[in-house]
């Protein structure tokens, strides 16, 4: 194959220099020792990231946004795991439907799911509470855990299971002892990606979250709408920093192209 | 297998996938169906949501010049993001692909891990190079002589398309990817042997060929940027009203919910028969390359 010529790395460092220019640049606008929006032209501070410390409700929203993430990408996969099993497997009636119906929250927009569980959890007594949250995220976490387990199991050796089986395993002895284990990298992944769709998500949350279980993207955005300063900047530097560490993770662990490539697909 | 195991059998997937059915029809297709029936009930300043069916809300939508333009202006925004992206991330995805072992996967992390990174951050990015009419990008822009007076971003559509395009680029790029890896690197050489110049292989032969990834990878970029809430709301301001941005307003702001409702489920029927026409358009104008 022919080698790129000038003209296309021109091109390819222009394009890269914005591709990461407005993450470097609240990046480096949080470190400013400046008491307004500037880039650090005299020396880094930390003064922004200390005066976080005293916004406890940025604090709060972080730890509900953590607590939301977990807890939610965890009960995805309690319901993804045994489905994604069934469509790995079995070829039955309704397959396709199902698989379809399983990875629809891709499809529809985030604001009809913020307004459709608004609408629902209000109905049922729930509204703003840390369980409605809970539940909207399971549904829009679910395809992602889903993905990344199916793949797991559809690429899994199925003969060490039927030598287990042979062996006098059965039922919940063989999910335990050889399914789980073979398709644990594929769930563990699947885990980390629902977790961070979850604790990005703002056009969902903002709709459901009340004060008390504001998110961290809900509390940044509210924020931005009455004023932009160096703190939120900070913030921000944060969130990109835990970010940055969850996707290194995944991409020594899986393979960061494998975990996108069922993020870019809308669940055709 | 004896009939009782093959009873059980044929009953296991069903088992397997009734806890995520229950959950999907209880808190998914639910939900959405009495957004649908939200939409036909009335509304007043002081007397809340009335459980009628009335098409008022339907009628102001349709009739009220207002929301015409304000589902234009969406759907603008919308095409010029994904056009902007289709131009500017088919090349870079060609460019990636010819890249060597390293280089390629590190690039390849650089434009891609942006996706997982919060919305929020990255417009704040944004608004931070726009920042009035003396940020970053118009001075930038001046300094190399490319325009006169500085171009106001912020609170504008041109802002907003921008800001869009970046979040929505890895979509593109990842989609125009994955075509680039089932296209066989020997034909571009059989071209070349044959005397076929740079610019003819990329017309005749890699434009085709990558065709259909750029118009799935525009699908997903237009549906997203069509409902994009988080970009519109930062850089567009209060004023400039997309249709995310105009629903959140009357849910949280002016309490309309049966009008938001309505304006919502546009949004979604509006998307839903884009994207399920598009596909199939792609998939019979492409149908040998799906194959």
């Amino acid at each position: 194959m022919r080698q790129n010529g000038p003209l296309a790395l021109i091109f390819h460092t222009i394009f890269v220099i914005v591709t990461v220019a407005p993450i470097l640049v609240v990046c480096l606008v949080a470190f400013t020792p400046e008491g307004f929006l500037s880039l650090p032209t005299n020396g880094f501070s930390l003064r922004w990231f200390r005066t976080i410390l005293n916004y406890p409700e940025f604090i709060h929203a972080f730890w509900v946004s953590l607590g939301l993430g977990a807890l939610s990408s965890l009960v995805a996969l309690l319901f993804a795991v045994p489905a994604a099993l069934a469509i790995a497997r079995y070829r039955f009636r309704g397959r396709d439907a199902l698989a379809a119906l399983f990875l629809s929250p891709l499809m529809i927009p985030h604001v009809v799911l913020g307004i459709a569980f608004l609408r629902f959890f209000t109905s049922a007594g729930l509204g703003g509470s840390f369980a409605a949250l809970i539940i909207a995220h399971v549904i829009i976490v679910f395809p992602f855990a889903l993905r990344l387990t199916l793949a797991a199991a559809t690429g899994m050796d199925r003969t060490v299971e039927m030598a287990a089986v042979s062996l006098g395993a059965g039922g919940w002895t063989l999910f335990r002892r050889v399914t789980l284990p073979l398709i644990l990298p594929g769930v563990i992944s699947g885990w980390a990606l629902a977790f961070i769709q979850s604790f990005d998500d703002l056009t969902m949350t903002v709709f459901l979250a009340a004060p008390g279980t504001e998110t961290l993207p809900v509390r940044m955005f509210l924020y931005i709408q009455d004023n932009i300063d160096p703190l939120v900047t900070s913030v921000s530097a944060c969130v990109i920093a835990i970010t940055m560490t969850a996707l290194i993770l995944l991409d020594r662990f899986y393979g960061l192209d494998r975990v996108l490539a069922g993020k870019g697909d809308t669940g055709r | 297998m004896s009939a009782a195991a093959e009873e059980r059998s044929a009953r296991t997937p069903w088992a397997l996938t009734a806890p995520a059915l229950m959950l999907f029809v209880g808190v998914l297709l639910i939900p959405l169906a009495m957004t649908v029936m939200l939409s036909f009930h009335d509304w007043g300043q002081y007397k809340g949501i009335e459980p009628v069916f009335i098409l008022k809300n339907w009628h102001e939508i349709a009739t009220d010049p207002y929301y015409a333009e304000m589902f234009w202006r969406t759907f603008r925004i919308a095409i010029l993001t994904t056009l902007l992206t289709a131009l500017l991330g088919a090349p870079e995805a060609y460019i990636l692909n010819r890249m060597s072992g390293r280089w390629k996967s590190f690039f390849l992390l650089v434009i891609l891990g942006p996706l997982l990174i919060s919305v929020v951050a990255r417009t704040l990015g944004w608004a931070l190079l726009f920042g009035g009419n003396n940020g970053l990008v118009n001075k930038l822009l001046m300094s190399l002589g490319a325009i006169r007076s500085p171009i106001p971003f912020m609170f504008t559509e041109t802002g907003m398309v921008v800001a869009l395009a970046h979040v929505m680029m890895p979509f593109m790029v990842l989609s125009v990817w994955a075509a680039l890896q089932r296209l066989d690197p020997q034909i571009e050489n059989a071209a070349m042997s044959l005397g076929a110049g740079p610019v003819t292989i990329i017309r005749r032969i890699i434009m085709p060929q990558i065709m259909p990834g750029v118009l799935s990878g525009a699908i997903i970029v237009f549906s997203l940027s069509a409902s994009a809430f988080a970009t519109p709301a930062i850089i567009g301001g209060r004023r400039l009203k997309v249709a995310a941005t105009l629903a959140y307003d009357e849910f949280l702001n002016t309490l309309n919910w049966p009008l938001g409702a309505a304006v919502a489920t546009l949004l979604l029927v509006a998307l839903v028969l884009i994207v399920v026409g598009s596909n199939a358009l792609i998939e019979r104008r492409y149908a040998e390359v799906f194959r």
